[in-house]
């Protein structure tokens, strides 16, 4: 079953249209900082850009951190709303679980094609990232990069925390998703299911810079999603790291908790 | 003999409307089943329940001698469905769609599944279909390749939901032979229809709903049995009425009905006394006036109360 939703998510060329935007905004910030050398200045805009001028090898980073507030949560949002929603829509629900499919099966199934899609999806952002970065700008392949606060970091270091960063990304996302298969097992419209989980994000955004929000700040779901620039701190300042796959891995426990009990009973009248 | 579909007191209710109240059916090995029942008298959400897919607030469903929806792993892969019209992905190919189908539940070998995909397209006519995406199907193409679906596994019970829906004469006739050919070869037919017509053809017996009851439950041929009165068809009614003194039940027009349940000695008396005959045959109720005298109006009137 996992394989068959793998097969269906991948076979279907809105994936990969997804994807190919979802890049295509990385790519054209590089192109026109080649073409301008303007950078903005440390400390503003999306974090790393400032550093690619004289570091490409850190444009994986600028370019996870240019599509995780809005483009990477609303490809994750439409596609894990659209897991079981659009297959209730399209009719094709009905005959899987007359075929029979377990619904938990299912519901695992989606999950698990809906995770592969953040994982390839992230993956390729910092592929297309890498590869744009060291061809538009300038490598340091032998004292590889600085870090955030000033040291100088190895290759392997660099190289090591990039990969950690791209799994903390993809965790931050898979809090989306939970939001988005959640819904997606309310309602019969997928849209309806991925508009759900954007507005939580948005509400969550919008709260975070609001200061009479601030008790409840460190439980929204977004609050922790741009620590992954901790991982580029030296040492390694691993609280805000920590708390935020805390805080997703509980958002996505419950979330999917919910779903499953919600799917398990519910009548498929779709 | 042994029965495949048993509900015993199934109820399902939403909020304040239940929509099936309280049916007994009974399905057996080797029948040709119509479900008849006008637009929602509750068909769809009883097949729905005899799945697993709705949920029952009280009774319960045996499907194949296994207790749904728990057994539903055990005995659903031996039935083969058609749920309120056929559903595919629109950008994949009929035999993609398909083995996609297959590969998602038990019971499907891998090893052999081109070639039963292929066996079945081709058994529902649509073997040169190719690689056209389903978006790019007609209705009818759609319906057939839904029924191609249920054949996949080789089913011993087939729950067809209006199966002809969309289909044109020419398509409704080879359904029909597809359907009356897997029953002679065993399988058993639940049929879903508000089609009377297809029913009577098709159906051993014949179940009625009316507003979420089942208000008949009987074999056809007990159903449709001959009243004991012939019907005389004469251009001269009067002179059969004189003729046939107090054994005229009914005239209109040039159709007389008398008591009798011979038609040779009717047909005797007649020709003994001269009167032109047209016309004999045992009278026998249609479907059509079982069900009405059975089934109150249609559930799509909603009358001011």
């Amino acid at each position: 079953m996992i394989g068959v939703e793998l097969r269906k998510t991948f076979g279907r060329p809105r994936t990969w249209t997804t994807i190919a935007v979802l890049n295509a905004l990385p790519v054209l910030v590089a192109v026109l900082l080649r073409i301008t050398d303007l950078a903005p200045r440390p400390g503003e805009g999306p974090p790393f850009l400032s550093a690619v001028l004289t570091n490409g090898q850190l444009y994986p980073l600028a370019a996870l951190a240019i599509v995780l507030p809005l483009f990477l949560p609303i490809a994750v949002a439409v596609v894990s709303g659209d897991a079981v929603a659009g297959e209730a829509q399209a009719g094709t629900l009905r005959y899987l679980l007359a075929r029979p499919v377990g619904r938990t099966r299912l519901l695992v199934a989606k999950l698990v094609a809906v995770l592969a899609f953040v994982l390839v999806t992230v993956v390729v952002v910092a592929a297309v990232g890498y590869l744009v970065g060291t061809l538009l700008f300038d490598a340091q392949p032998a004292a590889a990069g600085t870090s955030v606060s000033g040291t100088s970091l190895t290759a392997e270091q660099l190289a090591g925390r990039t990969l950690l960063a791209i799994g903390y990304v993809a965790v931050s996302m898979l809090g989306v998703a939970a939001f988005g298969l959640f819904f997606s097992t309310l309602t019969d419209s997928p849209l309806a299911a991925a508009l759900g989980a954007l507005a939580v994000l948005v509400t969550s955004s919008l709260l975070f810079t609001l200061d009479a929000a601030s008790p409840i700040a460190p439980y929204l779901p977004t609050r922790y999603w741009l620590a992954f620039v901790d991982l580029f701190r030296d040492p390694v300042l691993w609280r805000d790291v920590v708390r935020g796959l805390a805080l997703q891995g509980v958002y996505v426990g419950v979330l999917l908790t919910a779903a499953w009990a919600n799917f398990t009973t519910k009548d498929i009248t779709s | 003999m042994t029965s495949v579909v048993v509900t015993r007191g199934l109820v399902k209710q939403y909020g304040r409307v239940r929509a099936v109240d309280g049916i007994d059916l009974d399905v057996r090995a080797g029948d040709v089943y119509g479900f008849l029942g006008a637009n929602g008298s509750g068909k769809t959400t009883t097949v729905r329940m005899l799945l697993g897919l709705v949920l029952p607030t009280r009774g319960e469903v045996e499907l194949l001698g296994g207790r749904m929806p728990r057994a539903g792993r055990r005995v659903l892969p031996r039935v083969g469905a058609l749920i309120e019209g056929p559903a595919h992905h629109r950008h994949l190919s009929g035999a993609a769609n398909l083995a996609l189908l297959d590969a998602a539940g038990p019971g499907g070998r891998r090893r052999d599944r081109r070639r039963r995909v292929a066996e079945v397209l081709d058994q529902v006519g649509l073997g040169g279909v190719g690689r056209r995406p389903v978006g790019a199907y007609s209705l009818g193409m759609r319906q057939r390749l839904g029924l191609a679906g249920a054949l996949l596994r080789r089913p011993e019970l087939l729950v067809l939901d209006e199966p002809t829906n969309g289909l044109d004469p020419q398509g409704i006739h080879e359904v029909r032979e597809l359907l009356l050919d897997l029953h002679r070869g065993g399988t058993t037919v639940f049929l879903s229809s508000h089609l009377l017509a297809e029913v009577e053809q098709l159906c051993t017996r014949v179940g009625v709903l009316d507003r979420g009851r089942l208000v008949l439950q009987d074999q056809l041929a007990t159903l449709t049995a001959p009243t004991g009165a012939t019907v005389v068809d004469t251009p001269v009614p009067e002179r059969v009425r004189a003729v046939l003194d107090g054994r005229v039940l009914a005239a209109d027009g040039g159709r007389v009905v008398v008591r009798g349940a011979d038609p040779a000695e009717v047909n005797a008396l007649l020709v003994g006394a001269g009167v032109p005959v047209r016309g004999l045959a045992l009278q026998r109720p249609t479907l059509e006036e079982v069900v009405l005298a059975a089934a109150g109006a249609s559930t799509d009137r909603v009358e001011r109360s």
